[in-house]
This record gives structure tokens, C-alpha cells and sequence, in this order.
């Protein structure tokens, strides 16, 4: 017992030193900040979501009613602020625009976000979101720099403004940064201030279960502790007597 | 109410009178040896979580759609309607990779201690083909969720069986029942998953149990208890040195069960995707053959066996030798009984040439771990600059490659001619902790 605690200790520091290496793909990603346990964030993004990307983007796991049970709302205001398709309360978030037309739109269909931060992680969603910019050569007039020739156009300029890219000295195609051209209502800080919270909502829209899990989890984690205290004061009662 | 439990014990007992014979046998008059240290806690930490992925997987059969159309949905449908449903998964999917860790450390112990060695060859095979059918058991249950990585990685290790010769494709076919991994494809892997190799599972497990109870538990000394002096407090012709596993070892294995679940708990409400390890990333885009992910690698615990399909190279036009070469790591392992010839058990009283030579098997089996995981692809840059990854990883993991399999041929080779100088072994086991 006493080589286990610090074995036990310098297994766990190895298995987390490991992490970081392969936590997220890709380098040069912006840190979110986001949380899904500010539920005042978790509101404010999803109001953004609402007003700008539920245009073209559904969530097809995540329903209104779970909305205003974990973002603490009622029904009546998931329904008034939130449902732009005259869905039910009980219905899943369903983009109003049509797959098939939106495919031809802008050539590939916006996809579904219920799982866009599980699946690429938040940074790069929150990287994704501050790094559009205007670029002439773009048949849709942007471009992004964490998604080369994405098929996207940027709902949120109103609020950014208009980003515009620094080459690479002797490049025409490498971008080196990005700068404000024109200001939007928001400030810089104000802006990024607004995609962390988007962020954060599309976290939540990942996993819901997310909220219930670390709420539960201490108590867990603490009981795990009592009973192999117990365990622990059993075990050394009972072995009293083997020499 | 005593008076009643009695009733019933005594109708019981009298209509199966075997019964209680039996529980002691495996329980009360079972005498293990009692300087077992922390590394004995593995095995019935592995019965542990065998129960657990049991328990939850039946649960998660209940809501689960084996559909290639349907699985997807169905999975996010547990993890977000069904009640206590992400609970469930995250404790299969923790479960999962928790049982390799388990079953690895459990595997290391029985190198490090000689427990294959006579007489527990038969515990050894039986314990290799656990291992076996957990692979495939794994392998088949990680397909199911028909995430992008579940379709490659599904399309990748299936199609290593297309480097046979002659009936390579045609054996590839066969396995998945369509031309990629599909409908069919899931349907089998499904029924495989949830009933054929569980139940064969659990054959095994009781087998090997059943043959270990035969001739007793191995400890940390190499001694064999039965030989030594007679007597205990409880029997006096059983081992002077042995204990009841019931209560003793029940008691401290339940101290070892707390310390698990508590890590277990750690990873299940605060980390279930591990940073990407337990969950990747790639399995929350739905199965897509026109969408290849950016690096196809099979979860962590193949990552060993996978990197030395990947380091060996193609050779007489044949692409075989690595599939070949990742059977046989596996294979290997069932010979131990018979490629260790020391007599020796216990690595406390082993020669140095041993210690050493299972120390580079420990790092050769991380450093292809590594090479499988794309961790040496990632490192590689980052700590030397602009070099030629591709030569450096192979090198790297060629050396790793040559080390795992040389650790047999040295074992054999310093146990057969008699090079290793062993310490003496004590009469009697020493301490106890």
C-alpha cells in the first residue's frame, strides 16, 4: 500500500502528460475560453445562433424543449425568440432552409452543427469564427483562414465588420494575418466576447449531458473516495491477524 | 426471519449438495499466497469490468439501432433522450479502454512474476485467448457507433486480411458481406459483439479461473506454496503461507475496486473522450466512404500491434509480411511458457540480463504504441525541425519492432544455454503488504 499511492500518482501525471499532445488536431488554433457552465454565455449564444446561423444550419439532435430546460428559459421564450419554423416545443432544431437548394446554393449543404465541437473541437470553431475575411478571388467574396475556400459567407460581418488579409511578402496566396478593415457594431474584444459564447452554445449543443455530468460527478467522485477510505480501514481490520 | 434464510439454505443445500463444496473450494478454503503486492489487483479488476461492460452494454442494446442508416442517430438518441443514457455509454466506452489497461498490466504481471511458467501453463493459453477474443471483441464493438473513424478503421483492418495471397480479397468480402464496411457489415459485427463473443468470454473466464483454482496462484516470490511447510490457522494440511481467499483477498481487493472506480469516475463525469483517445474526434462525423479522415488510426490499445503492420515493409511483391508479423506479436505470447526456459520465476530473483531485456520490451511496446497513435509523427517535427519524418518514424519504429519480437529470441536464447545467473529463492514467500 504504501508504493501504490505514489506509483498510482506518477502512472495517472504520465497518462496526463500525454493528453495535451493529441487533445487537439491541428496547431495554431485561437484558445476558446469557452464553458458550458456559464449559463448566461450559454443564453447569449444562443441567441446569436438563432439570429445568424440557424439560417442555414440545423441541429438536428438538440431540441427546443432541452434548450430551455438546461438554459434555464421558459417555453414561451424558446418559442418566441427561437423557433423560426413553427416547430413544436418537443421538435429538434431543423434549419428552415432546404438541404437539396442550399446544396445548389453555395455547392456543398451547410452542415448540421450538433456535433461540430465534439467533432472538431472548440478552438477551431471559435478560430473558425474570427478568421474570415474578404477576398476578391473567392467566388462568394470570403474566404477563411482556418478553413482555406470554405463555401461559407460570414453571417456575422455586421457585427465584426470586414476583415481583409496581410500576404506573405513575395506570396500571393499565403496569408500572414488578418486585419480590420471597417469595424462592425462590435468592438474587437466585444466580438470575441460574442463568438466564445457561441462556442460555448455549440459545446452544449455537442453534449448536453455535459451539465448533468460534472453536477453529478463530484458526488460520485466523492462517495468513490468514502467507501475506499472504508475499504481501505476494513481491509487492514481484517488483515490484522496475517504476518 | 434467521430461521427462514436457514429453511431455505438447508432446501437448497439438500437438492444440490455440491453447491457449498464448491463456494468453498473457490472461496473460503481457496489459499492464495499472501504477499501478493498491488499488481494482483488486475485480475479481478479485469472481472470487474467484464461485468460492467456486460451490464451496460445490455442496456445499451436496448436502444441501440444496428443499422448503417440508423446507428448514428441512435447513439446520439442514447446520449441525449434516453434517461441516464450518456451515463451508460461514457461507462462502455471508459469500460472499454479501462479493460486493456487492466488486462495489459494483468499480462505484465504474469511475465514479470513467471505465472505461465510451470504449472500454469494452461492458466497462460487461457488468459492469451481472452486476450484474443477481447480484440476482436473490442474491434467489432468500437465499428458499431458508425463514426467516420469506426467506418475506416473497420475498412483498414478488414482490409488487412487482402493481403493474403489468392483469397485475400475475396476472405475481405466475406468478412464485411459487402465491398466496404455497410449495412451487412454492422448487422454481423452487431450479433458478434453483443452475443458470440461474450458468451465465449465468459467460457473462457471461468476456465481460466477454474484452471488456475487447479493448481493454485503464482506471487510476487516465485515460490510455490504447496511445497512449502504445512498448516495454517484454518486447515492443517493446507499452505502454512496461504490465506482464505474469502474474506482476505475480497477485503483488499475491494480497496483496489474503490481506487479504480475512482479513476474510472475521474474519466467517465469529468474527461469521457480522454482528450481524444476514449472518443475520437473523427467518430462524432457520421460513417462517410467519401470523406477520409485526415489520419486513419485504430483506437489506442491496437496502436502497439497496428504500428508493426505499418513498419514492416512490402517484400517479393507481397504486402503480407506486416499482417504476418502483427499476428505473430500476438501469437509470440502464447509460446512463453515454452520460450522462457529459466527456472526462475519471479524477476526479484532473476538475472540482470532478464530485467533489462523486459524493460526494453516495456519501452519497444510503448514506442510502437506511439508510432500507431501518430504520436512520433506529431513529436518528430516538433523536437527536431524540418527532417525526413518519414525515414526517421520508420527507423524509429523498425528499432521498436526488432526489440519487441528480439525479447523472445533473448529469452529463449539466456533461459536455453543457461546465460542467465539467477539469486537464490528463498524457501518461504518474504513480505507482505
Amino acid at each position: 500500500m504504501k508504493q501504490f499511492l505514489p506509483s498510482l500518482a506518477l502512472a495517472l501525471g504520465l497518462l496526463a502528460s500525454t493528453i495535451p499532445a493529441h487533445a487537439e488536431e491541428g496547431h495554431g488554433l485561437m484558445a476558446s475560453g469557452s464553458s458550458v457552465r456559464d449559463q448566461a454565455a450559454l443564453q447569449r449564444g444562443a441567441k446569436l445562433f438563432f439570429n445568424y446561423c440557424v439560417g442555414c444550419h440545423s441541429l438536428k439532435y438538440l431540441r427546443y424543449s432541452r434548450i430551455g430546460d438546461d438554459l434555464g428559459l421558459s417555453q414561451q421564450e424558446v418559442m418566441q425568440n427561437f423557433d423560426l419554423t413553427g416547430a413544436r416545443f418537443d421538435d429538434p432544431v431543423i434549419s428552415p432552409m432546404p438541404s437539396e437548394s442550399a446544396a445548389t446554393w453555395f455547392g456543398k449543404a451547410p452542415p448540421d452543427l450538433s456535433l461540430e465541437v465534439s467533432a472538431k473541437g472548440a478552438d477551431w470553431v471559435y478560430t473558425y469564427l474570427n478568421s474570415f475575411y474578404l477576398d476578391p478571388h473567392s467566388p462568394i467574396g470570403w474566404n477563411n483562414t482556418a478553413l482555406p475556400n470554405a463555401a461559407m459567407p460570414f453571417p456575422l460581418w455586421e457585427l465584426q465588420g470586414t476583415q481583409t488579409a496581410v500576404m506573405k511578402s513575395g506570396s500571393s496566396d499565403e496569408v500572414e494575418k488578418l486585419q480590420l478593415a471597417h469595424q462592425g457594431k462590435l468592438t474587437p474584444e466585444q466580438f470575441q466576447q460574442a463568438t466564445r459564447d457561441l462556442t460555448s452554445f455549440l459545446q452544449y449543443a455537442s453534449e448536453p449531458a455535459a451539465l448533468q455530468r460534472e453536477h453529478y460527478g463530484i458526488w460520485v467522485v466523492l462517495f468513490l473516495a468514502l467507501f475506499t477510505l472504508l475499504a481501505y480501514v476494513l481491509k487492514k481490520e481484517y488483515w490484522k491477524d496475517v504476518h | 426471519m434467521a430461521n427462514v434464510f436457514t429453511n431455505i439454505g438447508d432446501w437448497v443445500n439438500e437438492r444440490a449438495p455440491g453447491l457449498m463444496p464448491m463456494y468453498r473450494t473457490h472461496m473460503t478454503e481457496y489459499y492464495a499466497p499472501k504477499n501478493f503486492n498491488l499488481w494482483y489487483y488486475f485480475g479481478s479488476l479485469a472481472l470487474l469490468v467484464l461485468v460492467n461492460q456486460i451490464v451496460t452494454g445490455i442496456f445499451l442494446t436496448m436502444n441501440y439501432n444496428p443499422s448503417a442508416a440508423g446507428a448514428f442517430d441512435s447513439v446520439q438518441y442514447i446520449m441525449r433522450d434516453v434517461e441516464w443514457g450518456w451515463l451508460i455509454r461514457y461507462m462502455h466506452s471508459t469500460g472499454a479502454s479501462l479493460f486493456f489497461i487492466v488486462v495489459f498490466l494483468h499480462m505484465f504481471r504474469g511475465i514479470m512474476y513467471g505465472s505461465y511458467k510451470k504449472p500454469r501453463e494452461l492458466v497462460w493459453l487461457l488468459g492469451m485467448l481472452i486476450f484474443l477474443v477481447l480484440m476482436a471483441e473490442a474491434f467489432m464493438g468500437y465499428v458499431l457507433p458508425w463514426g467516420n473513424m469506426s467506418f475506416w478503421g473497420a475498412k483498414v483492418i478488414v482490409s488487412l486480411f487482402g493481403t493474403i495471397p489468392k483469397i485475400g480479397g475475396a476472405l475481405v468480402e466475406w468478412i464485411m458481406g459487402d465491398f466496404l464496411p455497410a449495412d451487412a457489415t454492422l448487422n454481423r459485427f452487431f450479433a458478434l459483439h453483443v452475443i458470440a463473443l461474450p458468451l465465449v468470454l465468459l467460457l473462457l473466464v471461468v476456465l481460466h479461473i477454474a484452471a488456475l483454482h487447479e493448481v493454485g496462484s503464482n506471487n510476487p516470490d516465485g515460490v510455490e506454496i504447496k511445497k512449502g511447510p504445512k498448516g495454517n490457522r484454518w486447515d492443517a494440511l493446507k499452505p502454512t503461507d496461504g490465506i482464505p481467499f474469502h474474506p482476505y483477498y475480497t477485503v483488499k481487493d475491494l480497496v483496489g475496486v474503490g481506487f479504480f472506480l475512482l479513476i474510472a469516475a475521474f474519466i467517465i463525469f469529468f474527461a469521457p473522450t480522454f482528450g481524444g483517445w476514449f472518443l475520437e474526434h473523427d467518430n462524432s462525423i457520421m460513417a462517410n466512404n467519401l470523406v477520409t479522415p485526415a489520419e486513419i488510426k485504430p483506437v489506442w490499445y491496437f496502436t502497439p500491434f497496428y504500428a508493426i503492420v505499418r513498419m514492416i515493409p512490402s517484400f517479393l511483391g507481397q504486402a503480407f509480411w506486416g499482417v504476418l508479423a502483427m499476428f505473430g506479436a500476438i501469437a509470440v505470447l502464447f509460446f512463453m511458457p515454452w520460450i522462457d526456459r529459466g527456472k526462475v520465476k519471479s524477476i526479484r530473483y532473476r538475472g540482470t540480463g532478464y530485467k533489462v531485456s523486459l524493460g526494453l520490451f516495456v519501452v519497444a511496446f510503448l514506442g510502437l504504441g506511439a508510432v500507431g497513435a501518430g504520436v512520433t509523427a506529431e513529436v518528430i517535427p516538433e523536437w527536431f525541425g524540418n527532417v525526413d519524418l518519414t525515414f526517421w518514424e520508420n527507423l524509429f519504429g523498425r528499432v521498436m519492432t526488432i526489440i519487441y519480437f528480439g525479447f523472445f529470441v533473448f529469452l529463449w536464447a539466456y533461459t536455453y544455454f543457461g546465460w542467465e545467473k539467477t539469486k537464490p529463492v528463498p524457501d518461504r514467500v518474504t513480505v507482505h503488504d
